[in-house]
């Protein structure tokens, strides 16, 4: 059911691990529902010069979780903030239907970990990362529901 | 070592026996008559399926003509419970069963709900055991099924049906018990047991797929699953799959035969595996009863990691195993059966369950026992759950 890049991201994944001092620090999803994936960045002059996760969650987590780390790494984080749940499926050659949302938390990490970056540096407002994840659940089951 | 390709997974399917296909073979071919048909070959295809139906009825204490054909366990399970709550429904709309059961259950049940009956759903203990007192006591005047499986098929908790039944007596209810995963691994004797109906399906004890059966004790009532010609007593018509027939009353044979042998041999690579994860994995859990339990079944919780990561990292290794996860069912929610026993979410997601079966060796375990806590550890290192625990 996975294709080949996503079981190959899912055994290798690029970039697992922590950074101690990282500039921002995104963690989304929830356990309840699964998964959750904590994204770590360093970033220098607006630019992301490193990346590592950590993700608990199934075989797409993971390898969205790669991929987008992959993905982020040497953009700016203008360019970062635009990177699609999408654009990481495609990235993989597609995900099942029923794992597309493991792709939105991989979107929903990066811009988690950037608005971290920025509220550390003074650049924006506080925002609670449970809203996200707590909704995101609840949009998940109803989006299920609509299918059957 | 051995990468090859070990299954551990017989709970949802097993192999068929070669003896089963060799007895199923000569009715595609050969011997191919409609069972309906007067002629020979016609009666040939007639007689199998009665010595079939003798063979299962002598190995689980019942008549003949109290064993029906069917598609599959999922749809004994449905005639049963449709059937029975049809045939009484003038005498009452209560129907009692449990939180645990299987979904050819639960959604008949939740089906039946939608035409206007009531269902009670009994809890479970840690354990997944049912509590008889908790099932007397949610008997009401208008109650006129109790549904209860006899094993179950994530945990392989194994009921107490025989006393369920005598309860199930006394009040005059009907009891119908899947006995899916029981059938093959426990020796049944319906007339001891005081059920009323029974539902196998024969893929699980090494019969081919899509055949299985249904015992109804005579003088229960239930109303007729299929309509069409006079087959199965006119109460489930549809030209019999006759080769499919011989296979499931053959893999019970031999499964009847080999029992002890069998148990043996599950339970001591059963409880072999129990005892190696709990000494060499940290933050496990045992799902499931120690004792009242099936012969093949191991089903434990990892903690932080998540049960489809688990199940394709034993695949990469050429184990096949299952999970409780919710990403294995297609649904976000994990198993029903392990949030009963009282699993947080988290916790359910964790889930992995390895089913043994006939043709699996001490070495095949030695293999799981060398790549599982390797496994486990890695992707507790990935795990963002596992962080504080490690600092600790």
């Amino acid at each position: 059911m996975y294709s080949e890049k996503v079981m190959d991201h899912f055994s290798n994944p690029r970039n697992v691990g922590e950074i101690p001092d990282a500039d921002g620090v995104g963690t989304v999803g929830n356990p309840k529902c699964g998964d959750i994936m904590k994204m770590y960045l360093k970033i220098e002059n607006d630019v992301i010069t490193d990346v590592k996760f950590k993700t608990f969650g199934c075989g797409a987590a993971v390898a969205t979780s790669s991929m987008a780390t992959e993905l982020v790494k040497g953009k700016t984080i203008e360019e970062a903030m635009k990177i699609t749940n999408k654009a990481v499926a495609e990235a993989l050659d597609g995900l099942p239907p029923v794992k597309m949302h493991c792709s939105n938390l991989a979107e929903e990490a990066i811009k988690a970990a950037i608005t971290d970056y920025r509220r550390k540096k003074g650049l924006t407002e506080e925002s609670s990362s449970c809203d996200v994840c707590c909704r995101r659940c609840e949009d998940v089951h109803h989006h299920l529901d609509e299918e059957e | 070592m051995s990468t090859g390709n070990i299954y551990f997974d017989h709970a949802a399917t097993t192999p068929v026996k070669r003896e089963v296909l060799e007895a199923m073979l000569p009715y595609f071919e050969e011997k191919y008559g409609n069972p309906s048909s007067v002629y020979s070959i016609g009666r040939a295809s007639k007689k199998a399926i009665e010595e079939a139906r003798e063979s299962v009825a002598g190995i689980i204490g019942a008549e003949p003509r109290e064993i029906y054909f069917t598609g599959s366990g999922t749809e004994a399970d449905n005639w049963a419970i449709k059937g029975a709550a049809y045939a009484n429904m003038k005498k009452g709309k209560h129907i009692i069963t449990t939180s645990i059961e299987h979904h050819a259950v639960l959604h008949t049940c939740q089906y039946l709900e939608s035409d206007g009956f009531e269902v009670t759903y009994l809890p479970v203990d840690e354990y997944g055991l049912v509590s008889p007192e908790q099932l007397e006591a949610a008997i009401r005047p208008d109650t006129i099924l109790i549904s209860v499986m006899y094993a179950n098929n994530e945990i392989g908790t194994i009921q107490p049906i025989a006393e369920i039944g005598r309860i199930a007596k006394e009040k005059g209810i009907v009891f119908h018990t899947d006995a899916v995963q029981a059938m093959g691994n426990i020796r049944i004797d319906v007339s001891k047991l005081n059920v009323d109906m029974l539902s196998m399906s024969s893929h699980k004890f090494y019969g081919p797929k899509g055949v299985g059966a249904l015992y109804v004790r005579k003088g229960t009532k239930l109303t007729s699953f299929i309509h069409g010609g006079a087959q199965e007593r006119g109460r489930r018509a549809s030209t019999e799959n006759v080769p499919a027939i011989v296979g499931l009353a053959k893999a019970l044979e031999l499964a009847d035969k080999n029992m002890d042998h069998h148990n043996e041999k599950l339970i001591a690579l059963r409880d072999r595996t129990i005892r190696e994860i709990e000494k060499n994995i940290p933050f496990v859990r045992l799902n499931g009863h120690r004792e009242m339990r099936l012969p093949g079944n191991v089903n434990f919780s990892f903690d932080f990691i998540e049960g489809e990561s688990l199940l394709l990292m034993l695949d990469l290794k050429g184990i096949a195993a299952s999970s409780g996860s919710a990403c294995t069912s297609g649904s976000l929610d994990p198993s029903h059966v392990l949030l009963a026993i009282g699993l947080s979410h988290e916790t359910a997601h964790g889930s992995l369950r390895i089913t043994f079966g006939d043709g699996n060796t001490d070495e095949e375990v030695d293999y799981l026992m060398e790549v599982l806590p390797e496994i486990v550890q890695r992707l507790r290192e990935m795990s963002p759950l596992y962080e504080e625990v490690s600092r600790k």
